[in-house]
């Protein structure tokens, strides 16, 4: 292949990945995201441990947290910083396996589809016990 | 066959496994088994050019230096990719010495494979110094010379010393699988040149923020484990990703051109270091 | 309009170069266990989402589902999940700091045997806290959850 025939590959490229975030800034959005869900995911995992373990899974105490504010954003908060780091990872790993216009395109739709599936269902949860 | 190449009392004997296979003719691989003598300093090279020489002169390989300087002899032995006049049998400590085509590149056959991909790449990063000056190239009016100084050639220098053999390209996890990476060699040239003071191309972070650009590079580091002239890619592209991170700032000082007669003399008595 | 040949994937190492992690050192062996434990913690995340959503349908539901996870199997497959997630958490805070050029060392003029830089002792060590981390995790989640 010679010079130009490069360039109309690396054209073909740019027109596989026209996307509305450049792909700098998902990667920072990646990074900020997985250095917060650290700080909420380990404040969730202490408030399970502040109390028996047992009487950690226990409904009643469980329902009482759900109705603490604060508890609640915690959870809404790793809800969504997990989410988008976690489906984001996967996004980058398909993109890596295959590579075509359908299929990237696929998977841009799929993953933050599930994104915004788990993050909606799992705010439902906290919604509903919340007003139990 | 007369085996007067090597007369010594002490020659030892590895088995030397060579992957075959001719794409052109579709007709299968298969690895074919040599037992070749050898020395304290022989090479898998020098292995690899006895079979040819005086058992099998269909095997196909590439070289041309035999010192580590052109980059031709990549392969995979013993399942990692080096070159082969840079790898001494007595090093590798087996008895079996298995030598397949560089991973990742097309085979063409036997142990030759097509670095087309591989050079598309390098050239997508438009490997070469870019000034706003135009007037540089008119050498009717005197020619110029750039003035950089050491601890400016040092910013770029290890990665001038890509030899371009392509066994960071065949090591690297998202090549294996992303035809659109352009890999760490191609990528660590393109920071070779960011780093560089003669060059004022605004456009190289552009070429590399792309979904299959140097964001699908996650520091496995295996480029830089392989790389046979200390090139260090990796370091070249952690490097230029903390400038698109802007953790480092650009502010690079584009280095002075000085203006130099036709005569050898220098006008600005540029003895300056 | 010349007609752009579709690249081959022939002899591409594919999944199978990821799989093994074993020929490059350390690094490409931390870059192995962040993939497996990624995709792991996303699945548990998933069923975890579930699982706690049964709350809403009251106890019965909630206790009934509790019978399925707090079991021998439960509690281990919560430490290997304690374990991934204090790896991936820790080698992406190393990862975090290499990707923005921290800790990789300066370009300089290298000479034989030809050292990378920036595989340095400050990665290997980096990658080793964080298996340290992870298991002494696992051991915490241990004594916690078999009430050791």
């Amino acid at each position: 292949m010679d010079l130009m025939s490069c360039l109309e590959c690396n054209e073909s490229i740019k027109m596989a990945s026209r996307t509305i975030l450049k792909e700098s800034q998902i990667m920072k959005i990646h990074y900020i995201t997985g250095i917060a869900a650290i700080f909420v995911v380990a404040l969730h995992i202490m408030m399970r441990l502040v109390v028996p373990f047992e009487q950690s899974l226990e409904y009643d105490y469980i329902i009482a947290n759900y109705k603490n504010i604060i508890y609640v954003l915690i959870l809404e908060s790793i809800l969504v910083l997990i989410s988008v780091h976690g489906f984001n990872g996967i996004r980058i790993i398909l993109l890596e396996l295959r590579q075509s216009r359908a299929w990237e395109n696929m998977v841009t739709v799929v993953t933050i589809s599930a994104m915004i599936g788990l993050i909606s269902y799992g705010t439902r949860t906290i919604i509903l016990a919340n007003g139990l | 066959m007369n085996n007067t190449a090597i007369d010594n009392k002490n020659e030892q004997k590895i088995t030397l496994k060579v992957y075959r296979e001719n794409r052109g003719q579709d007709s299968g691989s298969h690895h074919d088994t040599f037992e070749v003598p050898y020395k304290k300093w022989t090479t898998v090279l020098d292995a690899l050019l006895y079979v040819k020489s005086y058992m099998d002169p269909s095997v196909a390989i590439r070289y041309s230096c035999r010192m580590a300087s052109c980059g031709s002899c990549g392969m995979k032995i013993n399942g990692v990719p080096k070159l082969a006049c840079y790898t001494k049998i007595s090093e590798l400590e087996t008895s079996t010495i298995e030598c397949e085509p560089l991973p990742n590149f097309p085979i063409i056959r036997d142990l030759v494979t097509d670095f087309s991909r591989f050079f598309n790449h390098h050239k997508r990063m438009e490997p070469y110094i870019q000034t706003n000056d135009s007037t540089e190239a008119d050498t009717s009016k005197g020619t110029f010379s750039f003035n950089q100084s050491p601890e400016d050639v040092d910013k770029y220098l290890q990665f001038s010393y890509c030899i371009k053999c392509g066994l960071c390209y065949s090591a690297c996890p998202t090549v294996g699988t992303d035809l659109n990476f352009p890999g760490p060699q191609a990528l660590a040239q393109q920071y070779r040149y960011f780093a560089d003071t003669r060059d004022e191309s605004k456009k190289r972070l552009d070429i590399v923020d792309d979904r299959h650009g140097i964001w699908r590079c996650h520091f496995a580091g295996s480029c830089s484990k392989v790389c046979p002239k200390g090139v260090d890619p990796a370091l070249g592209i952690q490097l230029l990703r903390s400038y698109m991170l802007g953790i480092s700032k650009n502010n690079k000082v584009p280095a002075k051109k000085i203006e130099v007669n036709g005569n050898n003399n220098n006008n600005n008595g540029t003895d300056t270091e | 309009m010349k007609e752009i040949e579709r690249p081959t994937r022939n002899n591409l190492e594919g999944i199978g170069g990821w799989l093994n992690p074993l020929r490059y050192g350390w690094e490409r062996i931390s870059y192995w266990f962040q993939r497996l434990t990624g995709v792991f913690l996303l699945i548990y995340f998933i069923g975890h989402v579930y699982e706690t959503s049964t709350i809403v349908n009251g106890q019965n539901a909630w206790e009934s589902f509790l019978e399925l996870t707090q079991t021998v199997w439960g509690h281990l497959f919560l430490i290997m999940v304690i374990g991934a997630s204090t790896f991936h958490s820790a080698n992406g805070i190393r990862l975090i700091f290499t990707h923005a050029g921290i800790g990789l060392g300066t370009p300089g003029r290298p000479d034989y045997p030809y050292n990378p830089a920036s595989l340095n002792y400050r990665q290997k060590s980096g990658i080793w806290i964080a298996l340290i981390l992870a298991a002494a995790a696992m051991f915490y989640g241990f004594n916690v959850l078999f009430g050791v």
